[in-house]
């Protein structure tokens, strides 16, 4: 019944414009509707990491705006907007004002290949997690220009060491996303998700497939730019490190941007090993869109991981951000690559 | 091609202004980078952002005055900073005070010490980068902080020592609610070795970390938990004992590895020896006066008088030059944080800032304390 | 393999940190909640301050709104920081017939005061004592220098001028 929505939309559409029109509409109906989620999605999780830390730390958190203070942050968001935009005098005016843009456009672009449920997924690809990598590392420009063009010393050190992360662990990142490619033959979303029908990655391949989890976890935090690897921003160290010169709305499409690429690593961490949307032992994989639900407890589990992390542990320095990537994750995810294939090739996957 | 990067990209030292509006200077303290990229090449430190010539104005304040006044120098060790002034004064009036007395001010001062101590924990996580260790000091410091309120009527700046005794007499909480406490810290101590000072990354992050070594250390005159995780033995309370320290049972922390990790361990021990000391002592307490009389108009005999006394963060000393009248001619105080900071830009060289910050931490500097 | 081991032991060292914060989180959030903050302001009117809470000086009264003050000015020269002002002035006491101090204003400059007691101590009548309230916020500091005697109080009869 539920399903039926969307081509309802589409006949109906169908009878007041042309074909090709149609098209157009639909495309931009679906980017509006992105645009929402983006931002209710950035602003639930601003709100529920302030929950969780409140939790960690023997406090109350927000609970003053709305029940359990839920429209705290959309009042910070509001207060963001009416800000003025400031900016230091001998900035690079162009690459400043652009940069906040790289960040949230590239998150934007990212997001669209997220499959919510079987029947929510805007754009499913056959090289979709190639596509994602590759994208999200654009994102790091828009970190490394504003590093770049404040004209701040802090800034420009935290743009640097934005420079050195990133290269690092993109690459532990993709290894990790290689790692679980091979065992899935495939890189489209979708087929990743319907191939764990019989059982989830992890499960699937076993060990190899616990070290890859383990490896995406550090290097998505790492690339997610969050304790113990936020030395971006580094407050006790830098300030505010990158986005010490933003202000308003500006800095908002940062901090918003930061969650919501902590929700597009959580999600591929769901989808390489635990199923994406379906649900445990398929028991409602025949009711629709109540993949959206599972998706989103699973999301919602790894969140709370990353989080976890950020209210334990202290950072990193970056020499030893450093060693860490190149002398022990690195050399790990190549020995479990090899390890990943040769269990393919034997057939001991479960 | 080696001309061309030479010469082309060229690369150059340039300064950074760390402060005075900075989370990890704690205060207005303002710190001259010189930077070679990250890697610190020279510390500067500039001073005097809030300076409030206490000195000066304990020039013009009477006796009974100047103690609360010591309350604002190192604010985290308050007890132990007015202490040094009466202990000054009863040293220069031969006033002789009671056990209950000596024993209370010890007990006191143990308890400044394990709050400052606390947190300077917690503190030290947030600028390593765990904030939630900050509020797992809090938490244990307000505990100790209702003692004081209970019993002094501040939480912070206590005032609770007067020439010759005590302002008032111990609240009849006061052990109870001080042994509470003890039984909350004994629980909570081992919870900050198991999030902190096992974790790995905490450890490589202070291990071998701003080296100073025992020579060093007394060359720069450092003092307390600085110079004693160098393997430097210099506590007052050993030392020279004053208040009930010499009826006490206790282990001098000493660690000689001379880096941060030294410093920080020297910190936690020291915390665990305050609560030894102050179990030794909390059943003791004498039935007394809680203030011998004195005069109201106190006036030392003329001369030179120096009183120490083991601040939390070292030797606190109080020096008066008195020609015989109701204020002091000259009064010096010798603040342990300052002489603490000279050493900051041999133990920084050649690191990175994530370092400094380790290492401003470890020194545990307050700034009210160095400036004065 | 000290390589090995030491990603052994450095995970370990990490897990156990997180076993503490989870513990709390977990205690936290489905048993009881612990919370160690204040919810100020919400809590002023709620919120009881120990006994001997040095929150401001007062001027006590009693129920005919006469105080024990003679205007001695200990209280003012014990003042480190010149935060209390005593304005007096003489006037003939009927019953003796001789000339008498007696109070007019008692100023307080609470934005001045460092709450040492010394004033409170100094005082030979016990006039002076703390108050136990602590919420001073004022928009404008003036507000915060108060006379301490109530307007038409009277000194008990009895105190020695």
């Amino acid at each position: 019944m539920i399903l039926n929505i969307f081509t309802d939309i589409h006949e109906l559409l169908l009878g007041l414009m042309p074909e090709n029109i149609v098209h157009i509409t639909e495309l931009v109906l679906i980017a509006v509707a992105y645009l929402g989620i983006f931002a209710i999605l950035g602003l639930f999780l601003v709100w529920l990491e302030r929950r969780i830390a409140a939790f960690f730390q023997f406090r109350l958190g927000p609970n003053r705006v709305g029940p359990m203070g839920l429209f705290q942050t959309v009042a910070d968001a509001l207060k963001l907007v009416s800000k003025e935009l400031t900016g230091t005098e001998k900035a690079d005016k162009f690459l400043y004002k652009i940069a906040p843009y790289f960040v949230i456009t590239t998150a934007l672009m990212s997001l669209s290949l997220i499959p919510f449920s079987y029947e929510i997924h805007a754009f499913d690809i056959n090289i979709g997690l190639f596509f994602l990598t590759s994208v999200s590392s654009v994102g790091v420009l828009g970190i490394f220009l504003a590093g770049w063009a404040s004209n701040n010393k802090y800034s420009l050190i935290g743009g640097m060491r934005t420079g050195i992360q990133m290269i690092s662990y993109e690459l532990s990142v993709g290894m990790a996303i290689v790692t679980m490619v091979v065992l899935a033959g495939t890189l489209q979303i979708s087929e990743i998700v319907e191939i764990q029908k019989d059982g989830w990655l992890i499960y699937q391949g076993h060990i190899p497939a616990i070290i890859a989890f383990m490896i995406f976890m550090i290097a998505g935090t790492a690339e997610s730019n969050r304790t113990p690897f936020d030395l971006v921003e580094a407050e006790s160290e830098l300030g505010a490190g990158f986005h010490t010169e933003y202000s308003g709305m500006n800095f908002a499409y940062y901090f918003l941007a930061e969650f919501v690429n902590l929700f597009l690593i959580s999600s591929v961490a769901v989808i390489l090993f635990f199923g994406g949307w379906l649900s445990p032992f398929g028991i409602t994989d025949t009711i629709p869109f109540a993949g959206l639900f599972w998706f989103v407890i699973k999301v919602l589990g790894v969140i709370f991981i990353f989080m976890w992390f950020r209210w334990t542990f202290p950072r990193f320095r970056i020499d030893q951000l450093l060693t860490l990537e190149w002398k022990f994750l690195l050399p790990i995810n190549m020995v479990n690559i090899v390890l990943m294939a040769l269990m393919v090739w034997l057939g001991l996957t479960l | 091609m080696k001309e061309f990067l030479t010469d082309q990209l060229k690369t150059q030292e340039y300064f950074l202004n760390m402060g005075p509006q900075h989370p990890a200077t704690h205060g207005v303290l303002r710190l001259l980078l010189k930077l070679d990229g990250e890697i610190v090449r020279n510390v500067d430190m500039d001073l005097g952002y809030i300076h409030r010539s206490i000195e000066k104005m304990c020039e013009r304040a009477s006796y009974k005055q100047i103690i609360h006044l010591t309350d604002r120098l190192d604010y985290l060790s308050a007890h132990m900073n007015n202490e040094a002034v009466c202990l000054l004064a009863e040293k220069a009036l031969n006033i002789e005070v009671n056990d209950r007395i000596k024993i209370v001010r010890t007990i006191m001062d143990e308890l400044t010490r394990i709050s400052s101590h606390v947190l300077w924990w917690g503190v030290t996580g947030m600028d390593i980068g765990a904030i939630t260790t900050f509020m797992y000091g809090f938490r244990e410091r307000e505990l100790i902080n209702d003692i004081f309120e209970e019993t002094c009527g501040t939480r912070l700046t206590m005032n609770y020592n007067v020439i010759g005794g005590l302002r008032y007499d111990i609240h009849e909480n006061f052990v109870k609610r001080t042994k509470d406490v003890l039984k909350h810290l004994k629980k909570k101590l081992p919870e900050y070795d198991k999030l902190l000072t096992n974790n790995i990354i905490f450890q490589k992050r202070l291990m071998n970390v701003g080296v100073i070594s025992g020579e060093d250390a007394i060359a720069y005159g450092l003092n307390g938990p600085t110079a004693r995780g160098s393997g430097v033995s210099c506590d007052i309370r050993k030392t020279h004992p004053y208040s009930a320290y010499d009826m006490v049972d206790f282990e001098e922390a000493i660690f000689t590895e001379g880096d941060s990790f030294a410093r920080y361990k020297v910190r936690i021990k020291e915390m665990w020896e305050s609560i030894s000391i102050i179990e030794q002592l909390i059943d003791k307490i004498p039935n007394d006066e809680y203030k011998v009389k004195t005069k109201a108009v106190i006036k030392l005999p003329v001369g030179d008088y120096l009183q120490r006394v083991e601040a939390s963060r070292g030797d606190f000393g109080v020096y008066v030059k008195s020609n015989g009248q109701k204020f002091p001619e000259r009064l010096k105080f010798r603040s342990p944080g300052f002489a603490n900071l000279t050493a900051l830009n041999k133990m920084a060289y050649g690191l990175k800032i994530a370092d400094l910050v380790a290492i401003l931490s470890t020194i545990d500097v307050v700034v009210p304390d160095i400036d004065r | 393999m000290s390589y090995f081991s030491d990603i052994i032991n450095g995970t370990k060292t990490l897990l156990t940190g997180m076993r503490v914060t989870g513990g709390y989180f977990f205690v936290n959030f489905f048993t009881k909640r612990d919370v160690i903050t204040q919810q100020y302001p919400n809590n002023i009117e709620t919120l009881e301050m120990f006994d001997r809470f040095k929150g401001e000086v007062i001027m006590l009264h009693n129920e005919n709104n006469e105080h024990r003050c003679d205007a001695c000015t200990l209280c003012e020269k014990a003042c480190p920081n010149g935060s209390i002002e005593i304005l007096g002035d003489k006037a003939k006491d009927p019953e003796t017939g001789k000339n008498k101090r007696f109070l007019v204003k008692h100023i307080y400059h609470l934005q001045m005061c460092t709450m040492c007691g010394l004033c409170i101590e100094a005082c030979p009548v016990n006039a002076i004592d703390w108050g136990q309230d602590f919420h001073h916020v004022e928009y404008d500091r003036s507000l915060l220098t108060k006379v301490l005697n109530k307007p038409g109080s009277k000194i008990m009869s009895g105190i020695k001028g």
